[in-house]
C-alpha cells in the first residue's frame, strides 16, 4: 500500500467538496463520506426583512441557479399575504423559470456533463472541459449553441429585470407585464431554444448513444443507485412551476403526494456532524441511514427523478423521452448517468413550453398582480429547479416581517444518494489497497450527474466543483490525497 | 495580457456575467490569456498559481467576499502574482448580501440552521463540528470565520467594480477599458460615475420636473406602482440616487426600487450612511421618518444590504469582536 502522503503547501483547504474514503484491513472500501464544507446562514439573516424583499435577497444563494430562489420565495410570499396570483402572472413566472431551465441545462451539459463523453472519461482533465468539446465538435457548432443559449438569457433579462439575480417577483404576481412586441420576441427566441434542444439531443445521440462502450458504461452497476424519486406533477406531466409533489418508490409506484404547505409532514432532514448540509429522507418511512434498494427512505430529485415520475408535456420532448426508456429498458431507471440524457430531454421540453406560453393570448394581459389579502404570516413555495425540487418556507409577524425561514435545496435532497453513488464508484475502483489513478475521474463521473450545486446547498464554488478525495487505511492514516484543483 | 480569476466566497453570479458576454467573450479571449481560473480550468491548480513568479500576471479578478482561511490565503496569493488586482462585483468590493451575516453571531446562525429549523430531525441537537467521529471514522470540517470581509480588508485592491452581479454590458466596458489601458487612477471604482437615477426613465429631473418630498413610505408590495413616475416620489424607498448606475437602471425599469447593489458613487465610501442621509432628507416630516422605521424595522438590512462588511459599521463589529477576544484572553 502506498503510504506516501501528498503534502500541499496549504494544510487546510476549504470551500470545496470533500470525500473521505476509509479502507478495511484488506484495503477495500469500508465506508465513504461526501462532505459539504461551507455555510452562509441565509435562514438567519433574512429575519427582520419584509417578506417581499426576500426574493431579491435569497436569489444570491446562487448565481448559477439564477432564477430559482427568486421564484420559489416569491411563491412563498403569495402564501404570506394569502393571495393567489393572477393567471397571467403564473404564466409569466412559469415562462421565466422555463427560460432558466434551458439556459442552465445547456450550460451544465456542454460545460460539465458532455465533456466526459465527448472527450472521453479517461482523458486528461485539462482536455475534459468545454475547450475539449470545442476541439471535438468544432467551433462553429459551439458558437451556434452559445448564441441559442443566450436567447434564454435575453428572456430572463426581459422578464426578470436583471439577467442574474432577478427582481420582478412580487406577492400576488409580477412587477412587469409583457407587451405584444415583447411577446413576439419571446416567441422567436423560444423557437431558437427549441432548435437548441434538438441539436443537444442530436449531439447526445451521436456522441454517447452511438458509442457502445458509453452505453455500456451508462447501464453498468457501479453507476446504478436504487432510491425513491420526488418531483412536481401537474395534469399527469412534469411541471417546473406548479403542481403536486409526487414521490415514487424504487419500483415506480406512487407512495406519497403532497402540496407545498404540507411539506413538513412528508420530508425531514437529518443533521450529521460531518457535513454542513443536512440529509433529507421520507418522513413516513423514517431515517434508515445510507441504504439503497427497496428498503431505503432516501430519494433523489432532478431531471431523471422527474422523468421517472412523469412524462414531459410537449410533443418533441415526449418522443425523446420514449426513446430513452426504450433504450434503457428500465423504468424507473436507476442508472445515474441517464441524468444527463434526461437533462437534454427537459431542455427541449422547457423550450417547447416557452413557445406554447408565448403563444398564449393571456400572456400579454396587464393583469399581472392580484389584490393582496390579510397577512397570513406563513408561506411555502416549491418549484422544480434544474437540479430538482426547491422548497422555501417563511413565517412572518402580522406586518409581513420575516421571523423564521427555511430552505431545502436540490443538492440537499440528493446529498445522501450522492454519498451512495460515490461509495459504489469507490468500491469498484479501489481493490486490495490499490488505488486506481483514474479514481478521481470516475468519482467525478459518479457525482456529476446530480450536478451538485454546492453554492445552493452551502453557498460555495459552483460550476465545476473543486473536489478533494482523502483515502484513509484501517488505522485511520491518510494513504492518498487526490485533488482536481 | 495574462489574466487570472479567483472566485472566493461568492455565488458564481459574477462568473456567469462573464459567461453571458457570450460571443463578445470569444473576442475578449483574443486579448486575454487565461492563466488561472479556479475552479473552472482544471489543469491549473492552486499550487501552480502559487508557483508563478510574483507580478507575472497582468490582470487579476477576485469575485466573492472573504469567508474562510482559504479565501484569505488565495486572495493574498492573487495580490502577489497580479500587477493589477480588481475586486470584481459587490461581494468582493464591499461584502455583498452574505455580509449581512455579520449582524448575527455564529451561534445564532448555527442554531437556526440545525436546531430550530422546522424540517430538522435532530433530537440530540447535533451541530456540524470541526472534528467528529462516525462508526469509528474521524472526519473533519473547516471552521467558519466570524466575519465576512471585502477583499480590501485583506490586501490592497487596485480597482473596484460594483453590481450584484455587474451587468454583462458593464463587464464588456471594463474589459475594453483594461485592454485599451484606459483606466482611472489606482484605488478607483471602474464606473462612469453616474447614479441609477441618471439612467432611470422615471427621473423627474429628466422630464424637467422637480422632486417633491415623500409624504408616505410604502413597502414594495403596497399600492400599485405607476409605470412612469419616480419610485421615490411614490413612496418606495429607492436607493437609485446614491447608487452607481452602470447597470442602466434595470430594476426601476421593471418597477422595482433600487436596493443599492451597484455600490456607492465615489467619493462616498460608506454606502449606508450616504443612503440614510439622502433618503431622510426627502422625508416631508418626522412622521414619515417614523413610518419608515416601522415599515423597515431592521433598517440596516435596507441600507446596508450589499455593503455591510465594507462599512464603518462592519469595521466596528470586527473591532468589537477583537476586543472581546482580547478580554477573554486577559
Amino acid at each position: 500500500m502506498n503510504k506516501s502522503i501528498e503534502v500541499e503547501p496549504m494544510t487546510r483547504l476549504e470551500g470545496h467538496g470533500k470525500i473521505a474514503i476509509f479502507l478495511d484491513d484488506k484495503g477495500n472500501v469500508a465506508d465513504a463520506f461526501y462532505q459539504i464544507v461551507e455555510f452562509r446562514g441565509y435562514e438567519t439573516f433574512v429575519r427582520g426583512m419584509p417578506i417581499e424583499e426576500v426574493p431579491r435577497t435569497v436569489s444570491t444563494i446562487c448565481g448559477v441557479c439564477r432564477a430559482v430562489h427568486h421564484t420559489a420565495s416569491t411563491k412563498a410570499s403569495d402564501g404570506v399575504y394569502g393571495v393567489e396570483p393572477t393567471e397571467t402572472a403564473k404564466k409569466i413566472r412559469e415562462l421565466f423559470l422555463c427560460a432558466h431551465q434551458v439556459e442552465d441545462h445547456a450550460a451544465i451539459l456542454y460545460a460539465l456533463g458532455l465533456p466526459d463523453f465527448v472527450v472521453g472519461p479517461e482523458a486528461d482533465p485539462a482536455e475534459r472541459n468545454i475547450v475539449g468539446v470545442v476541439k471535438k465538435v468544432g467551433a462553429e457548432v459551439v458558437k451556434t449553441i452559445l448564441k441559442k443559449r443566450f436567447a434564454a438569457v435575453k428572456v430572463l433579462e426581459m422578464l426578470g429585470g436583471k439577467p442574474i439575480h432577478p427582481v420582478a417577483g412580487l406577492p400576488g404576481g409580477w412587477s412587469k407585464r409583457i407587451t405584444e412586441e415583447e411577446r413576439k420576441d419571446i416567441e422567436e427566441l423560444g423557437k431558437e431554444m427549441v432548435e437548441l434542444g434538438k441539436i443537444t439531443l442530436q449531439v447526445f445521440e451521436d456522441v454517447v448513444l452511438k458509442n457502445e462502450k458509453y452505453l455500456e458504461m451508462i447501464t453498468s452497476d457501479q453507476y446504478r443507485v436504487v432510491v425513491n424519486y420526488m418531483g412536481t406533477v401537474k395534469d399527469g406531466c412534469i411541471n417546473y412551476y406548479d403542481g403536486i409533489q409526487t414521490v415514487i418508490n424504487t419500483k415506480g409506484e406512487v407512495i406519497d403526494q403532497f402540496t407545498a404547505d404540507k411539506y413538513l409532514d412528508h420530508v425531514s432532514e437529518r443533521v450529521v456532524p460531518w457535513s454542513y448540509v443536512k440529509m433529507t429522507y421520507l418522513k413516513k418511512l423514517g431515517w434508515k441511514g445510507f441504504v439503497e434498494g427497496e428498503e431505503t427512505s432516501l430519494y433523489s430529485v432532478g431531471p431523471l427523478a422527474r422523468c421517472n415520475i412523469a412524462p414531459p408535456s410537449t410533443p418533441l420532448a415526449k418522443e425523446a423521452y420514449d426513446v430513452m426508456y426504450d433504450t434503457l429498458k428500465e423504468k424507473p431507471t436507476h442508472f445515474i448517468l441517464a441524468y444527463h440524457w434526461a437533462r437534454a430531454i427537459e431542455l427541449l421540453n422547457a423550450a417547447e413550453r416557452i413557445v406554447e406560453l408565448a403563444q398564449d393570448k393571456e400572456i400579454t394581459s396587464p393583469d399581472v398582480r392580484a389584490e393582496l389579502g390579510e397577512v397570513k404570516g406563513e408561506g411555502v413555495g416549491i418549484i422544480e429547479a434544474p437540479r430538482g425540487t426547491l422548497i422555501h418556507h417563511y413565517k412572518t409577524d402580522d406586518k409581513g416581517i420575516v421571523t423564521e425561514a427555511n430552505m431545502i435545496v436540490a443538492t440537499t435532497h440528493n446529498h445522501a444518494p450522492i454519498n451512495l453513488a460515490i461509495k459504489k464508484a469507490a468500491q469498484h475502483f479501489i481493490k486490495n489497497g490499490v488505488v486506481d489513478d483514474k479514481l478521481l475521474n470516475y468519482v467525478e463521473i459518479a457525482y456529476r450527474p446530480y450536478d451538485i450545486c454546492q453554492a445552493c446547498a452551502s453557498h460555495v464554488l459552483p460550476g465545476r466543483d473543486s473536489l478533494e478525495v482523502i483515502i484513509y487505511d484501517s488505522d485511520g492514516e491518510v494513504v492518498r490525497v487526490l485533488r482536481n484543483f | 495580457m495574462k489574466f487570472a480569476y479567483l472566485l472566493a466566497g461568492g455565488c458564481g453570479g459574477c462568473d456567469m456575467a462573464i459567461v453571458d458576454l457570450s460571443e463578445k467573450l470569444v473576442d475578449a479571449l483574443e486579448h486575454l490569456e487565461i492563466v488561472f481560473w479556479a475552479p473552472t480550468v482544471a489543469d491549473v491548480k492552486y499550487k501552480d498559481l502559487e508557483a508563478m513568479p510574483d507580478k507575472s500576471i497582468d490582470l487579476g479578478f477576485v469575485s466573492g467576499m472573504v469567508r474562510n482561511k482559504e479565501n484569505e490565503h488565495l486572495v493574498k496569493v492573487m495580490r502577489e502574482k497580479c500587477k493589477i488586482l480588481v475586486a470584481y462585483g459587490i461581494c468582493a468590493a464591499l461584502g455583498g448580501i452574505p455580509g449581512m451575516a455579520n449582524l448575527h453571531s455564529k451561534e445564532e446562525l448555527f442554531e437556526n440552521a440545525y436546531i430550530k429549523c422546522p424540517s430538522a430531525d435532530n433530537p440530540d441537537k447535533v451541530l456540524p463540528s470541526p472534528e467528529s467521529e462516525v462508526n469509528g471514522y474521524k472526519l473533519t470540517l473547516p471552521e467558519l470565520l466570524d466575519f465576512a470581509k471585502p477583499v480590501s480588508a485583506i490586501v490592497e485592491v487596485d480597482y473596484f467594480v460594483g453590481g450584484c452581479p455587474p451587468h454583462h454590458d458593464h463587464v464588456a466596458k471594463i474589459v475594453e477599458a483594461i485592454v485599451s489601458g484606459n483606466l482611472p487612477p489606482k484605488g478607483s471604482w471602474i464606473t462612469d460615475g453616474k447614479s441609477v437615477c441618471d439612467y432611470c426613465p422615471r427621473n423627474p429631473a429628466l422630464k424637467g420636473k422637480t422632486r417633491d418630498f415623500i409624504k408616505e413610505v410604502k413597502r414594495m408590495h403596497e399600492g400599485k406602482v405607476d409605470e412612469e413616475e419616480c419610485l421615490l416620489q411614490q413612496g418606495y424607498l429607492c436607493l437609485g440616487p446614491v447608487t452607481q448606475g452602470d447597470c442602466g437602471a434595470l430594476c426601476t425599469k421593471v418597477g422595482i426600487r433600487c436596493a443599492g447593489c451597484g455600490g456607492p458613487i465615489p467619493p462616498t465610501t460608506d454606502f449606508g450612511l450616504r443612503a440614510i442621509s439622502a433618503i431622510t432628507s426627502l422625508f416631508e416630516n418626522e412622521k414619515v421618518a417614523k413610518q419608515a422605521l416601522e415599515k423597515y424595522p431592521v433598517f440596516a438590512k435596507l441600507i446596508y444590504r450589499y455593503c455591510l462588511p465594507g462599512s464603518k459599521l462592519g469595521e466596528k463589529a470586527d473591532v468589537l469582536k477583537k476586543r472581546a477576544v482580547v478580554k477573554e484572553v486577559l
